[in-house]
């Protein structure tokens, strides 16, 4: 009797990749399923799932799935306890895995030994995957595999994810596993305890040295750059410099593509606008409502890719667990844990996946403080706000001969969000916990690793993507909305003013004029204010929109000239100051509510971040008109 | 298989004065000779560059408020500091020396000096 003929017909054997994290195990994922992956989340949690297909070389259909990096099944966050379910059949959603397999650094295999005991108390079949071979032959480590497989009691195989035909050798294993699986035996997995682990490690580590042929050598290259890299001083000035490098690459970098693709909107407009058949309503809606809108957005996509890269470029070069633990310490002295420092720096990209993971933090607290301030981190979305007025009125020259003053005034803004997530959170620490002591910081440092040209591809992809669909949905949409306030009701017949004057657009942004005056906001801010609640970037299509239909044909594509010469210099600024902390993302808002469980975390952090905004726009504005710019 | 793990004994978990006791070194079946007893220090006391071999995890002696003190010795056992493997201090944060860098056998590992206080270690020179 064997499990492959218990399988209903036509349902495909699963098999769970479990792993350390840094084991190369999503890298493996890639190279085992290629594009026929997909990405989707558990139901009742936000803990991502991937799962795809793969063809055996005997032509087995198999369904594979990428579980959370985990040290142990002893879980202690979300994302562990799904790895824990999983393997032991207890997920409710998922069907029990046939075949678990283990994967492990064959470089550094210790920690991985300790967890394939651990598995082989789940009941399931095991199997051991040596990956990142290469790396461990070149520094002279040579394994054993048929005495680590007679030691461990599982069959073990080598693989070399990155390499063409590197995981043939698995694939005709997983096949072998599958046709002669054993009965599933019933588990017997407790969490263990401090004894249990030792006994374990110790098991581990002497079945190590039993398999193991040659002492291996350092990793000489890693040692040798983190001699620099995790330097006390100089770490951190190179770190800094690292940030200071990526925020200039996405202003300067991304210039040319976002002109081509600007210019190809405006002549898009253009020829829509020139389109005679077409009746004046429509011709507007497309040119000024559809087009103009929605091309102002998608402008942008050049700097998400490059801050995409090069978030994922640190990632598998191994450099965020070093950025952790520089500034694990910087962090802790405003209340948040260094593991904190990864979510945060992938907040800049967008506070959705930057709240999402929190995930690897495990204490609440900690937890909740981080998700509190990942909205005032940078995000993408506000590039668009700050391009536009940065562009219209800051003058384009350097300073101290070699930076860029645009540059600077960008940079400026985002170390004012991170100042202000810093003040924030040494508030909180101390108002909602009373307390200072937290959550151990504990985090391996992996190997550097060159990062891979196609699975940066597909990262990068995958943002662009999704921004993409972004701008066609949710963007879309608000830009037809806009598009509707400001055009209707037309202007009366014999009007003197532009016709937006006379639009619902115009009545909400004089009703709130009282509230944002002191703000140095017109009513045309406050307009383009109320759309971009759903997404900040939002604001960028609709001023344009709003200065399209009231300055008439060619401003479209010039907004940042009309908005020089409508604006002063001192609403500019305080029209950036409240972009730094105003709670435009109802997105956002909506995954606090999810990843806290209550309304209570998303309002608090609706409620804090308004009255910021408002402090510091209206500072700024009077601050700014006392000195003479308003 | 789990082995039948050896539980440490009572005498370990002592107060943070005096010498160490004796069965911080039974476990590596070492003689509690009065040069090794010397040798003993916390690995969160260490310097930079200190190289050695752990000799026991003293929960008594973690620093760490935000954590029961076995949940502590489990993780720092899931990251490998277990007793009778070779740690090596790589390297240490700008601020008070923390957080630090430890190798242990072939990982490195970041953690802060309060929770490596527990881990009590001989230095290389002298161990037999």
């Amino acid at each position: 009797m064997n499990a492959g003929l218990e399988l209903a017909p036509g349902v495909a054997p699963t098999v769970a990749l479990v792993g350390n994290p840094n084991c190369g195990k999503t890298a493996l994922f890639n190279a085992l399923t290629g594009s026929r992956q997909k990405v989707a989340n558990y139901p009742g949690v936000t803990v991502e799932k991937k799962t795809g297909r793969l063809t055996t070389p005997a032509g087995r259909a198999v369904t594979v799935v990428d579980l959370p990096g985990t040290y142990s099944l002893r879980a202690r966050s979300p994302d562990e306890e799904i790895t824990r379910d999983v393997v032991l059949g207890k997920a409710k959603s998922e069907q029990a895995p046939d075949l678990v397999v283990c994967v492990g650094d064959a470089s550094n295999l210790r920690l991985a030994l300790r967890l394939v005991l651990e598995l082989k108390h789940v009941g399931r079949p095991v199997m051991l995957v040596l990956n990142m071979m290469d790396i461990a032959r070149r520094r002279g480590i040579e394994i054993d595999m048929a005495k680590l497989g007679g030691e461990l009691g599982v069959p073990v195989v080598s693989s070399v994810a990155v390499r063409r035909g590197g995981t043939d050798q698995l694939l005709g294993e997983i096949d072998r596993a599958l046709a002669g699986l054993p009965k599933i035996a019933p588990a017997d997995w407790r969490p263990p305890g401090a004894g249990e682990l030792r006994g374990a490690q110790r098991e581990a580590d002497r079945i190590l040295r039993s398999a193991l042929r040659g002492t291996g050598r350092p990793d000489s290259g890693t040692n040798r750059a983190d001699a620099i890299l995790l330097h006390p001083v100089a770490g951190l000035v190179i770190l800094l410099a690292i940030l200071f490098v990526m925020f200039q690459a996405v202003f300067a970098w991304a210039r040319p593509l976002m002109d081509v693709i600007s210019e190809g909107f405006t002549w898009l407009g253009v020829q829509v606008g020139e389109a005679a058949f077409l009746p004046d309503l429509l011709r507007s809606f497309l040119k000024d409502g559809v087009i103009a809108g929605v091309g102002s957005v998608i402008v942008f996509l050049p700097q998400i890719v490059i801050l995409f890269f090069f978030i994922l470029v640190l990632e598998d070069l191994g450099y965020m667990a070093r950025a952790a633990f520089l500034m694990d310490k910087i962090m802790g002295g405003a209340g948040l844990h260094g593991r904190a420092f990864i979510p945060l720096l992938s907040s800049f990209a967008c506070a959705i996946p930057g709240i999402m993971a929190t995930r690897v933090i495990d204490d609440r607290r900690d937890r909740l403080t981080t998700i509190l301030v990942a909205p005032l981190m940078t995000c993408s979305a506000r590039i668009p706000v700050y391009t536009l007025i940065i562009s219209a009125f800051i003058p384009d020259r350097e300073v101290w001969g070699w930076v860029g003053l645009q540059g600077l005034v960008m940079f400026g803004l985002y170390a004012t969000g991170i100042v202000g997530a810093l003040a924030v959170s040494f508030v909180a620490k101390r108002l909602f916990w009373r307390t200072t002591a937290g959550e151990p910081f504990m985090l391996e440092m992996p190997g550097y690793k060159i990062p891979q040209l196609r699975s940066l591809a597909l990262g990068v992809w995958a943002r662009a993507l999704a921004f993409l669909k972004r701008a066609g949905t949710t963007i879309l949409s608000m830009m037809i909305l806009i598009w509707v306030l400001a055009s209707f009701p037309g202007a009366p017949e014999g009007a003197t003013e532009p016709a937006i004057t006379y639009s619902l657009a115009a009545m909400i942004g004089h009703a709130i004029e009282p509230i944002t005056m002191p703000l140095g906001f017109n009513w045309q801010i406050n307009v383009a204010l109320i759309p971009g609640m759903a997404a900040r970037e939002v604001a960028v299509g609709a001023l344009g929109t709003i200065y399209a239909i009231d300055g008439g044909d060619g401003a479209a594509a010039k907004i940042g000239q009309v908005l020089a010469g409508q604006w002063s210099l001192a609403t500019a600024l305080a029209l950036l100051a409240w972009y730094v902390f105003a709670p435009q993302c109802a997105s956002t808002l909506a995954v606090i509510r999810r990843e806290t469980g209550g309304w209570k975390w998303m309002w608090t952090t609706f409620g804090y971040m308004l009255a910021l905004a408002y402090v510091a726009a209206l500072a700024t504005f009077q601050i700014a008109r006392a000195l003479g710019a308003g | 298989m789990h082995r039948a793990p050896k539980q440490p004994s009572p005498c370990c978990f002592l107060p943070l004065a005096g010498p160490p006791a004796k069965c911080y070194y039974e476990a590596l079946a070492m003689p509690d000779t009065s040069a090794l007893i010397l040798a003993t220090l916390a690995l969160g006391e260490a310097a930079v560059g200190f190289r050695g071999r752990i000799v026991a995890l003293d929960m008594s002696r973690a620093h760490a408020a935000g954590l029961p003190r076995s949940e502590l010795e489990r993780r720092l056992l899931e990251l490998g500091f277990v007793e009778g493997a070779d740690v090596e201090l790589l390297h240490q944060g700008l601020f008070g020396g923390d957080p630090i860098a430890v190798r242990v056998a072939d990982a490195t590992i970041a953690l802060r000096r309060r929770e490596a206080m527990a881990i009590m270690v001989v230095g290389e020179e002298a161990l037999p």
